[in-house]
């Protein structure tokens, strides 16, 4: 399956290589033209018959992880987290750091040992190191300074349609990417898969003046909060309830325009779809959507419980009821106004 | 059902001093047991003879209480608890001494109405005019338990010390409606000091030496307002304990238990219980061993003067021991 | 026997939460019945393997926990599990943490957290507890109550893990690492000659009660008894009190919880036969077998070996088979030796 060797890949913010270079892989016998530009976003050209609308798709191949920022004397490492990742579930996880993937865990003092209120306290991270085995540094050869280090999460099938992996958010937006660029349109199409998303929306900036689009839809993974500790009212959005729409969030407002075609195309099609608890997160259409003269952006989200965690899961046909209000649109948006 | 529980919960009877609910319990068995001793610490221990497994069943005979251990220049008298006596469920209740004088629970001014409320705070006032009479009447060492009548709610009832002497209740009914044979030689204990450190349920386990064991006593609910997550109601069936604070109940017990009230269609409940433990703690650890479990009754309020359980549940457990004796057990 | 690193893994894998220990003790029965060491299971479950000695000299006790720390389900609330912790878990590691859950049928899942986006700052510095935290095995809350039930053992999830210098990562090496020391053992054993009749006791409950314990010390009635469990392994960043070193050896601890004469005996034959040893200062109850093992009955001498563990009651805990194959040659030493002189009289206070 398309997302689970695109989850089991590794690419967080700045170490998008590998992630690049399988989707490369995947699109390059569907597409026009394909681009990497200086931040190392993935453009890919899909020349259509019409010279417009011109309609960007987007999502983004970083993931949260981590760095590594010293080699102690005592053949640890110490590290730092590169995106918004909470503490609390780094401890006694396993990484695997750098090219050659060397697994590291990351323990913690024993509790018999610590006063009662450290207990209570979660260890900040300049508390925390990675242990490899290794017994001095002079073993640390194959580890540099500034590598990158991932959650080592094994993809699995929980049940017939839900799966659990690593960086739903936004590898699954990538997949549905993949998916849309191997099909056929009328229009120009960009499909792009951006880098640095989660340490700012850094490469996002850029896309929006090199291309001039008329719409932009953005293709996320997004916090699920379906679980009976949140509160009624900030439960949304729940997992198997369909594609996630984003009507505010930290970076945007959507376009209002572009927002009620989708909706329309969801009742439309049938397809089951929520909406986004406003005011929480930002995406890369925060960026895109300011670029030169503007561009109507909309966001739209597979829902995934845990992200930014070493486990997230995921329903499956979230992920194909996602596609079909993508593709819906898409047609809908290149027939013109 | 109900004149036996208000019988039982009414008697005086804390830690140390269960010599009168013993007579009490003793009268109301006899003539149905093999035998019935008591044995140096004061556990009554009734003996049904059969054949198969020795099986040990155990309620506890005493309730939470109060000990003197001060009485200042105005007759007012400080105290320390026995067993779980909170604070918090005592304010302006009343004390019954083992001598019969009763006092209410008074607490030092407080600064603040959402300071807590603490033990050293408190003290009795029996309406003594000055110490030496209030030592006249209750001296240091003195023990007491709380004051309240047993009350018929019709489904439901409400007393004091139901915990324990509603899984007495539940025993005494066991002995007196098993009118065949046990599949068992069924020991039932009914044990002293339990909450202080269940002390009556180690000596008399090692004196009876069985080779399981099921205890019977009440256990807390999840089903009033804003309570922690728990799966046991009143209401909901007798409650077999999986898991409590002290013990993580045999597998194979739980596993019995369950069957019985399924194939009888007894309404039971599943009960992990995060504060509080039982006799079949100490009983698991005699000797080389004793496999255990536990047969709950749901109940709410525990450890105040108004604890409420409700009698279908008391029922369901009485039937659900009860067929678990007449069940052959591998 | 398999390969030492292969039955760690498969020890480590396994689940074992205390009371629940069945398919490690099947592990251990397989290696047992492999070895040719006859055992029972006893009525509390503990499994109780001899070997007997070609004089029954005495009968030495080792005891070594099968079970591991882990969860069980306390309540389904809608489409996830409330759950409370049997033995010590650390709560500081639950958090994203994956777990299975024996309902019906074996149920993967991972136990929740809420993303960095929806907590304040000064909420994430928080360690949450059990209550605030829950169980999420993907299912919907119907599905949820036709497989799921309160009383499910649930238990951690972790890969075992090769890491540099052969040492290993994975759950529960506290204690599996210390069942394959009693296992190498016996093999250990088959190839020198002891007086004693070796008794090895796999116990059950360690981690919350100390029922195997108790119950086997109560029935094998040993002249001596040998607890082997795991030591707090030096960590960077943290006071060496009370830590040994991996790949020094095991740990022969010194305090009232363990007799004298024995513990200086041991230490002897660590030297003269140039086994790596640590001594590690233990000023109270150990908190491991040992403790029980003391008091039962009469008293039995007794004495605690730990095999060093880094990241004690985490996922993630760390060792090397290196000291496990120590530990096993000291005891087998020891074991060889025995003789009542090492803790009669005045040894007693030594």
């Amino acid at each position: 399956m398309l997302l689970e060797k695109l989850s089991n890949l590794d690419g967080a913010s700045g170490d998008e290589a590998e992630v690049r270079n399988f989707i490369k892989g995947k699109v390059k016998n569907y597409v026009t033209n394909i681009e990497v530009d200086p931040f190392g976003n993935l453009i890919c050209f899909k020349k259509g018959r019409k010279k417009s609308p011109i309609i960007i798709i987007d999502a983004h191949m970083d993931e949260v992880g981590f760095m590594i920022t010293g080699k102690r004397q005592d053949g640890t490492l110490t590290f730092s987290k590169v995106g918004g990742i909470n503490t609390s579930v780094v401890i006694a996880k396993t990484l695997r750091i750098g090219r050659k993937k060397i697994r590291g865990v990351v323990g913690i003092k024993p509790v018999h040992l610590l006063e009662k209120e450290e207990r209570k306290k979660v260890p900040t991270l300049k508390e925390l190191y990675i242990d490899v085995g290794a017994k001095s540094d002079k073993e640390l050869k194959d580890i540099e300074i500034g590598d990158f280090a991932y959650f080592d999460t094994d993809f699995e099938r929980l049940s017939n349609n839900v799966i659990k992996g690593k960086a739903f958010d936004d590898r699954v937006g990538c997949s549905l990417l993949i998916d849309i660029a191997r099909k056929e349109f009328n229009f120009p199409l960009y499909t792009v898969f951006s880098t640095q998303e989660e340490i700012g929306l850094r490469g996002a900036r850029v896309i929006g003046n090199r291309i001039n689009a008329d719409y932009a839809i953005i293709l996320e993974g997004t916090g699920a909060g379906d679980f009976p500790s949140r509160k009624e009212n900030a439960r949304v959005p729940f997992l198997g309830k369909g594609p996630t729409l984003t009507v505010m969030d930290r970076s945007m407002i959507a376009d209002r325009e572009l927002l009620e075609i989708i909706i329309n195309i969801a009742k439309r099609e049938k397809i089951s779809y929520q909406l986004k608890q406003p005011g929480i997160g930002g995406t890369d259409a925060g960026r895109i959507q300011v670029s030169q003269r503007g561009v109507k952006c909309s966001v739209i989200a597979v829902p995934a419980r845990y992200i930014h965690s070493p486990v997230s899961l995921m329903n499956t046909k979230d992920y194909r009821d996602t596609f079909k209000l993508v593709m819906a649109v898409l047609r809908h948006l290149g027939r013109g106004r | 059902m109900k004149n036996l529980i208000r019988k039982l919960t009414e008697v005086f009877g804390p830690s140390g001093l269960e010599d009168e609910i013993r007579r009490v319990i003793k009268r109301e068995i006899t003539g149905y047991v093999s035998s019935v001793k008591k044995d140096p610490l004061g556990n009554l221990i009734a003996h049904i003879k059969g054949k198969g497994k020795r099986i040990m069943l155990a309620a506890h005979m005493d309730e939470i209480g109060v000990v003197t251990s001060f009485i200042d220049k105005n007759g007012f008298i400080r105290f320390s608890n026995v067993g779980g006596f909170f604070p918090i469920h005592s304010l302006t209740a009343r004390i019954l001494f083992e001598n019969g004088v009763v006092g209410v629970i008074g607490e030092e001014r407080r600064k603040s109405m959402t300071d807590p409320i603490e033990m050293r705070k408190l003290y009795i006032d029996i309406g003594a005019k000055n110490r030496k009479e209030a030592e006249k009447l209750v001296p240091v060492g003195t023990f007491g338990s709380y004051q309240r009548e047993f009350k018929d709610l019709g489904k439901r009832v409400v007393a004091k010390a139901l915990d324990d002497r509603i899984g007495c209740a539940v025993l005494v009914e066991v002995i007196k409606k098993l009118k065949v044979k046990p599949k068992f030689d069924t020991y039932i204990v009914f044990t002293v000091q339990e909450e202080v450190g269940l002390k009556g349920a180690t000596t008399s386990a090692f004196g009876v030496d069985p080779e399981l064991a099921i205890a019977v006593d009440v256990t807390r609910t999840g089903d009033t307002p804003e309570a922690s997550k728990m799966a046991v109601k009143l209401g909901g069936g007798a409650a077999i304990k999986v898991k409590d604070r002290g013990i993580v109940c045999s597998p194979a017990i739980v596993k019995k238990l369950k069957n019985v009230a399924l194939k009888h269609k007894i309404p039971y409940q599943l009960e992990i219980l995060e504060r509080g433990t039982t006799d079949a703690t100490s009983i698991q650890l005699t000797k080389g061993g004793v496999p255990s479990g536990a047969v709950s009754i749901p109940s709410r309020y525990i450890h105040s003067s108004s604890e409420m359980v409700d009698i279908n549940d008391v029922e369901a457990c009485i039937k659900l021991i009860l067929k678990f004796l007449k069940t052959d057990f591998t | 026997m398999d390969d030492l690193k292969t039955l760690l893994k498969k020890l480590s894998e396994a689940t074992g939460v205390s009371a629940m220990e069945k398919d490690v003790k099947d592990i251990v029965k397989e290696e047992l019945a492999k070895l040719k060491i006859p055992f029972k299971e006893d009525l509390v479950g503990n499994i109780v393997a001899l070997k007997k000695g070609s004089r029954g000299a005495g009968k030495v006790m080792l005891a070594s926990h099968i079970d591991e720390i882990g969860l069980m389900v306390t309540f389904l609330d809608e489409n996830i599990l409330r759950f409370t912790t049997v033995g010590g878990i650390d709560e500081r590691i639950l958090p994203g943490q994956e777990v299975i859950v024996y309902g019906k049928r074996p149920l993967k899942g991972v136990i929740g957290s809420i993303p960095p986006h929806f907590v304040s700052k000064e909420k994430q510095n928080k360690v949450l507890s059990t209550e605030e935290l829950f169980i999420d095995v993907g299912l919907s809350a119907k599905e949820l109550k036709r497989n799921v039930e309160t009383g499910n053992f649930v238990g951690l999830r972790k890969n075992f893990q090769e890491l540099m210098n052969e040492r290993y990562s994975g759950k529960s090496l506290d204690n599996r690492v210390s069942v394959l020391s009693l296992l190498l053992l016996f093999d250990e054993l088959k190839r020198i000659n002891h007086n004693w009749d070796v008794y090895s006791a796999f116990t059950v409950q360690e981690e919350i009660t100390g029922l195997g314990a108790v119950s086997s010390s109560y029935n094998i009635q040993p002249d001596v008894g040998i607890a082997v469990d795991v030591g707090f392994g030096k960590q960077s960043n943290f006071p060496s009190e009370y830590t040994v070193e991996l790949d020094k050896g095991p740990a022969i601890a010194i305090g009232p919880n363990l007799h004298p004469g024995l513990e200086s005996s041991i230490v002897q034959i660590a030297k003269d036969y140039e086994v790596p040893y640590q001594i590690v200062a233990a000023p109270g109850v150990t908190g491991t077998d040992a403790c029980d093992i003391q008091i039962s009955r009469q008293g039995i001498p007794t004495i605690l070996v730990s095999i060093p563990l880094l990241y004690m009651h985490t996922p993630c805990e760390v060792v090397m088979l290196k000291d496990v194959k120590r530990t096993a040659r000291l005891l087998s030493l020891f074991i060889s030796h025995l003789s009542s002189d090492m803790f009669k009289g005045d040894k007693y206070a030594t």
